[in-house]
């Protein structure tokens, strides 16, 4: 499958920001699972762009802009040529041994509630156990689609009984975790049925690691492996080790941001 | 050096100024207020005390009675008022220990005991041992010390380099302004008919403005006669012995401004600005400046002192 | 309960002062109390003029107050202080050869010398150092290393300080009051000067300028601000070093490179001395809640335009579990037998550790592996029944999160408390600094002092006091002396 992204997000600002600086994990790369055609990342605002490569093998771009700066857009667009690996993730960038992804990281820490409900979850194997887990979550919780709704932690959310796509992706990976199966966020995009359809918000699920197996994509959002629809973009611990955008400004106040992603098949529209 | 030092140097200076500006204006009140009202004209000290310090929008928020008391305690202890002797003297010592390795041991230890003083004058006041006006006379001498102590300190034992340079304009910068507030809350009794209108009866409102700058003196010795209101604007505006004028504001901040553009090899905005005020200031005489109305005068200087402060900080504090 | 006997730094385990301390213990014969207590009240009437204070946690009325200094200093011969010189600067060769190794080939996971989950689960190893090399590959720039007196001869390592070790300016100002304070005492010995502490600093820091930098360096010292408990001593090492003394807010990152706001334009950093912790420095790589931090500072570092010291990740190696691998790390990097012994340690990660450890609560002191300052810590043999059980309870949940050690017989020194000279139990945090052209250390240290009869613990936050240490030469003693 061909799929077109456009990750479009235009921050605007009442009084102009002084500078303003990010740091982007919008770049995918290839894997068995995932081919990209053409990827382009552009900032509307006379900067230095500076690519380079984090700890687990994320392409990151950096720049800082001098303002004075009312509005900004920065866009990530590109082409993808996918396939179906039956939800496991072959031949990506590994930086570190799987032992790694079962530390704690601040937003995927399973609390008492989290361990109790890990603990529910059956299965003869691990693998058995991360797809029922994969099953009862997405039954358990109400999926959030309003993108402003912010990400929260694990608990949080978990407590809440209603969670986005990155909450989703927390609570699996909390729970995988404390059941020694190591598990990371995975962030990226997802084409629905809803073609033409603009979203608000980046994707997110994740990936636990099972001997023999290696590692395997789970989206508990929708209750699925991920698929040719899906686009992986960037992986960590957690949300913060592969958020789209982290900035900082200085000066400016009034900060209004808004988010265009298009997720389409450019083969047949 | 760091701009935010600057920046600490520069509103330390401020801080310790306004303390003592504030000290001396309710001194001068209360000695007013003290007076029968046949002696002090049409009365309202507090609330020109209040203006003369800018707090008066302030204190009309928290207090609905203008009485001794109650502007006593705003002005000197309420935590409230971002300008009060307590908040004044508390943010110059949270700034001089921000910076600490850029003060002289003895500046150090003016503020820093200058603070424990005030605590423990705080903490008798709580426990009752002090109250009334008569109580609060010690304190604002203790305030006018510190100040003195401090300047003192500054003056004796800071290298002549850009730390001691921004110090001294944040001085000048807070003692141009409080001269011309002062100025501007009591301009109505300064101008040359009110002497035929109000006759004696402003003599005393003289004096009390010669008395919060401690110029009484200093007025004998430059004009050697008895007080006349617009002989006091001048003192105030343009004459250059008087160290709390106008004129010696500027003719310092020029100076000092100066040597910071000669020591960072720039002249900019701040020094051009400073140099245009001054030279207004030593080009004008009283009879312009009446003739034009003092109160226009005084307003056009203080929102170009403002101004000064928002360049100076554009230009070296703020990058 | 039997009384222990501890080997006692005046005396030895014997009446008679060791040759070291024979003035010592002339000069507390013949100066009477009054005459100490007046010294001790000078001494504290120094201390608060330059203010010199430590602000305690928890404490909320008046938070700042010094730290307690007792005027009989600590004494360390010349000899014995060349034997633990060469086993700190052999400890500190083997932490940073070891922490380029973990963020680098990790040829001790594969050599199967550590189990990897100490490192990958351990919350101060930081990932995004994973694959970085950093300026020089020194990565502990400044180590403070607790060491502990059980007998003549016997010192243990108990602590290594990796991360923003604190203390040196009491090690300097205890010196100041000394010398002023006891002439007479002091020019009856040759003791090696602790004064050129800055000066060793500041070259070392210097040494380590990252290759890009250009012309003289520029240092500057990241304080969290004067809220912080050691920001006495961030001020006190700015001045003493010549370095401006930076907030978060007085820098920023412009294409990868750092800079700090002066009054003539920004001005490049090329090393920064920090003292803040490693989540808070980067709050587009960490924390992202950090304002104590500089948005884009990890960038910078990762390309290579700035020296952070000490290096981000370093608390890897001075975290609990790892010390009880130390003589392992050390044999596997340097080739050699660790010189300085550790304090045997039992990690309850180990069944069968666990399990001795749990028979055994009450003779031993137990630590969580990431705690500091003396916190969650039991000392067994000082418990109470309630206090071992509440513990058990919190040990049961998560036993690898803890180590015991033996309750060590802590030298004790004379420490004249209210109006009487009285053995107090002491240990010593001598300072290593690394650059470019390897380890030295300072001769000296900081002696902390339990304050209370009986007590270990020596953590300032807890109590603790401080004492001036002296290394002097035996030579001068053996000729002068006895």
């Amino acid at each position: 499958m061909r799929i077109r992204i456009r990750h479009i997000s235009t921050y605007s600002y009442a009084s102009p920001a002084r500078s303003v600086m990010q740091v982007l994990r919008l770049t995918p790369r290839n894997h068995e699972g995932q081919h990209v055609i053409n990827w382009r990342i552009e900032v509307d605002a006379n900067c230095l762009l500076k690519r380079s490569e984090d700890a687990f093998g994320n392409i990151v771009h950096t720049f800082s802009a001098n303002g004075p700066l009312m509005e900004l857009t920065v866009s990530a667009e590109g082409e993808v040529e996918t396939f179906d690996t039956s939800g496991f993730v072959r031949n990506t960038v590994e930086r570190f041994p799987p032992g790694l992804y079962l530390r704690e990281s601040p937003l995927a820490i399973a609390d008492d509630a989290l361990c109790d409900y890990a603990a529910t979850i059956s299965g003869d194997s691990p693998l058995e156990k991360m797809h029922n887990l994969l099953d009862t979550l997405h039954e358990k919780l109400e999926f959030d689609t309003d993108p402003t709704h912010l990400v929260t932690n694990a608990s949080e959310a978990f407590a809440a009984k209603k969670a986005v796509a990155q909450d989703f992706a927390h609570i699996f990976i909390a729970c995988a975790r404390d059941q020694n199966v190591p598990a990371r966020y995975v962030s990226g995009h997802i084409l629905t049925t809803e073609s033409g359809e603009t979203r608000q918000s980046a994707h997110a699920w994740a990936e636990a690691y099972i001997r023999d197996y290696g590692w395997i994509g789970f989206d508990p959002a929708y209750g699925i492996c991920p698929q040719e629809t899906h686009v992986r973009v960037a992986c960590a611990l957690d949300y913060l080790g592969a958020a789209p955008v982290r900035g900082a400004q200085t000066g400016g106040s009034g900060e209004a941001l808004d988010v265009r992603i298009s997720v389409t098949d450019s083969q047949n529209q | 050096m760091l701009a935010r030092t600057a920046e600490n140097l520069f509103w330390l200076a401020r801080y310790v100024e306004r303390a003592d500006f504030t000290a001396r204006i309710i001194d001068v009140t209360s000695r007013l207020a003290a007076l029968p009202q046949s002696y002090r004209g049409a009365g309202g000290e507090w609330e020109s005390a209040l203006a003369a310090v800018g707090a008066l929008n302030a204190f009309n928020a928290s207090f609905s009675e203008t009485t001794e008391s109650n502007v006593v305690h705003f002005l000197a202890f309420d935590e409230t008022n971002p300008s009060s002797i307590h908040n004044c003297l508390e943010q110059a010592r949270t700034n001089a220990r921000t910076i600490r390795t850029a003060l002289t041991a003895e500046m150090w230890q003016a503020i820093n005991s200058g603070w424990l003083e005030l605590k423990s004058f705080e903490e008798r006041r709580r426990t009752g041992e002090y109250s009334g006006i008569e109580s609060i006379l010690p304190f604002l001498e203790f305030v006018k010390s510190v100040s003195l102590d401090f300047d003192g300190a500054a003056y004796r034992t800071m290298l002549r380099n850009d730390a001691y340079w921004f110090n001294r304009v944040g001085l000048y910068v807070e003692r141009a302004d409080n001269t011309a507030r002062l100025m501007d809350v009591k301009y109505n009794v300064l101008l040359p008919k009110s002497e035929t209108v109000g006759g004696s009866l402003d003599y005393f409102q003289w004096t009390s403005i010669l008395r919060a700058v401690s110029a009484q003196t200093a007025y004998h010795w430059v004009y050697r006669e008895s007080v006349k209101p617009w002989l006091i604007a001048d003192l105030l505006i343009l004459r250059k012995e008087m160290p709390r004028s106008l004129i010696y504001c500027y003719d310092n901040l020029a100076r000092f401004l100066d040597h910071l553009g000669k020591a960072y090899g720039m002249q900019a905005t701040s020094q051009r600005h400073t140099r245009m005020v001054l030279r207004r200031l030593e080009n004008a005489t009283m009879e312009e400046i009446f003739q034009e109305g003092l109160h226009e005068f005084v307003t056009k200087f203080i929102d170009d002192n403002n101004r000064l402060g928002g360049i100076i900080a554009e230009q070296y504090l703020l990058i | 309960m039997s009384k222990t006997r501890f080997f006692d730094e005046m005396n030895g385990y014997g009446d008679e002062p060791r040759a070291l301390y024979a003035r010592v213990a002339e000069w507390l014969l013949r100066t009477p109390p009054e005459v100490l207590a007046t010294r001790r009240a000078q001494a504290e009437l120094m201390f608060r003029r330059v203010g010199i204070t430590f602000a305690v946690y928890g404490g909320n009325d008046d938070t700042e107050r010094l730290i307690p200094f007792d005027i009989i200093p600590r004494i360390v011969g010349h000899r014995e202080w060349s034997k633990l010189e060469e086993g700190l600067i052999q400890r500190v060769t083997a932490l940073n050869v070891f922490l380029s190794d973990i963020y680098g080939a990790r040829e001790i996971l594969k050599a199967g010398i550590l189990p990897p989950d100490i490192i990958y689960k351990n919350p101060y190893f930081r990932p995004e150092m994973s694959g970085r090399r950093v300026p020089h590959d020194v990565w502990v720039h400044i180590a403070g290393i607790d060491l502990v007196r059980t007998g003549e001869g016997e010192f243990f390592v108990l602590e290594d300080n990796a991360r923003t070790p604190s203390g040196v300016s009491y090690m300097l100002e205890n010196r100041e009051v000394m010398m002023r304070l006891m002439p007479d005492l002091f020019s009856s010995y040759r003791i090696a000067p602790v004064d050129n502490y800055a000066d060793a600093l500041l070259a070392a820091l210097r040494s380590v300028t990252p290759a890009t930098a250009r012309g003289e360096p520029t240092v500057a010292l990241l304080t969290p601000g004067q809220y912080n408990s050691a920001y006495y001593e961030h001020s006190f090492l700015a001045d003493r070093l010549g370095i401006e003394l930076v907030e978060g807010n007085d820098l920023f990152v412009k294409d990868e490179i750092v800079y700090m706001k002066t009054t003539e334009g920004p001005k490049r950093v090329d090393v920064l001395y920090r003292r803040v912790d490693d989540e808070w420095l980067d709050p587009l790589a960490f924390r992202p809640d950090s304002a104590l931090g500089v948005p884009g500072l990890m960038n910078a570092y990762q390309a290579g335009n700035i020296t952070i010291t000490n290096a981000v990740g370093t608390g890897v190696s001075d975290d609990k579990a790892i010390y009880s691998y130390m003589p392992e790390i050390v044999r596997f990097y340097t080739g050699e037998e660790a010189k300085l012994s550790n304090v045997q340690t039992w990690r309850c990660r180990e069944p069968d550790a666990y399990k001795y450890v749990r028979e055994h609560l009450d003779e031993l002191v137990v630590k969580e592996v990431n705690g500091s300052g003396g916190y969650g810590m039991l000392v067994g043999p000082h418990a109470s029944r309630a206090d071992i059980d509440e513990f058990a309870r919190k040990l049961d949940y998560d036993p690898a999160n803890y180590i015991a050690q033996p309750t060590l017989a802590l030298s004790t020194c004379p420490a004249f408390i209210d109006d009487a000279v009285v053995p107090r139990h002491v240990d010593l945090r001598p300072f290593i600094l690394t650059g470019s052209e390897g380890s030295r250390v300072v001769p000296g240290g900081l002696t902390r002092v339990a304050m209370r009869e009986g007590s270990l613990v020596v953590n300032s936050s807890q109590g603790g006091g401080t004492k001036d240490t002296w290394v002097i030469e035996d030579t001068n003693l053996d000729s002068k002396g006895a």
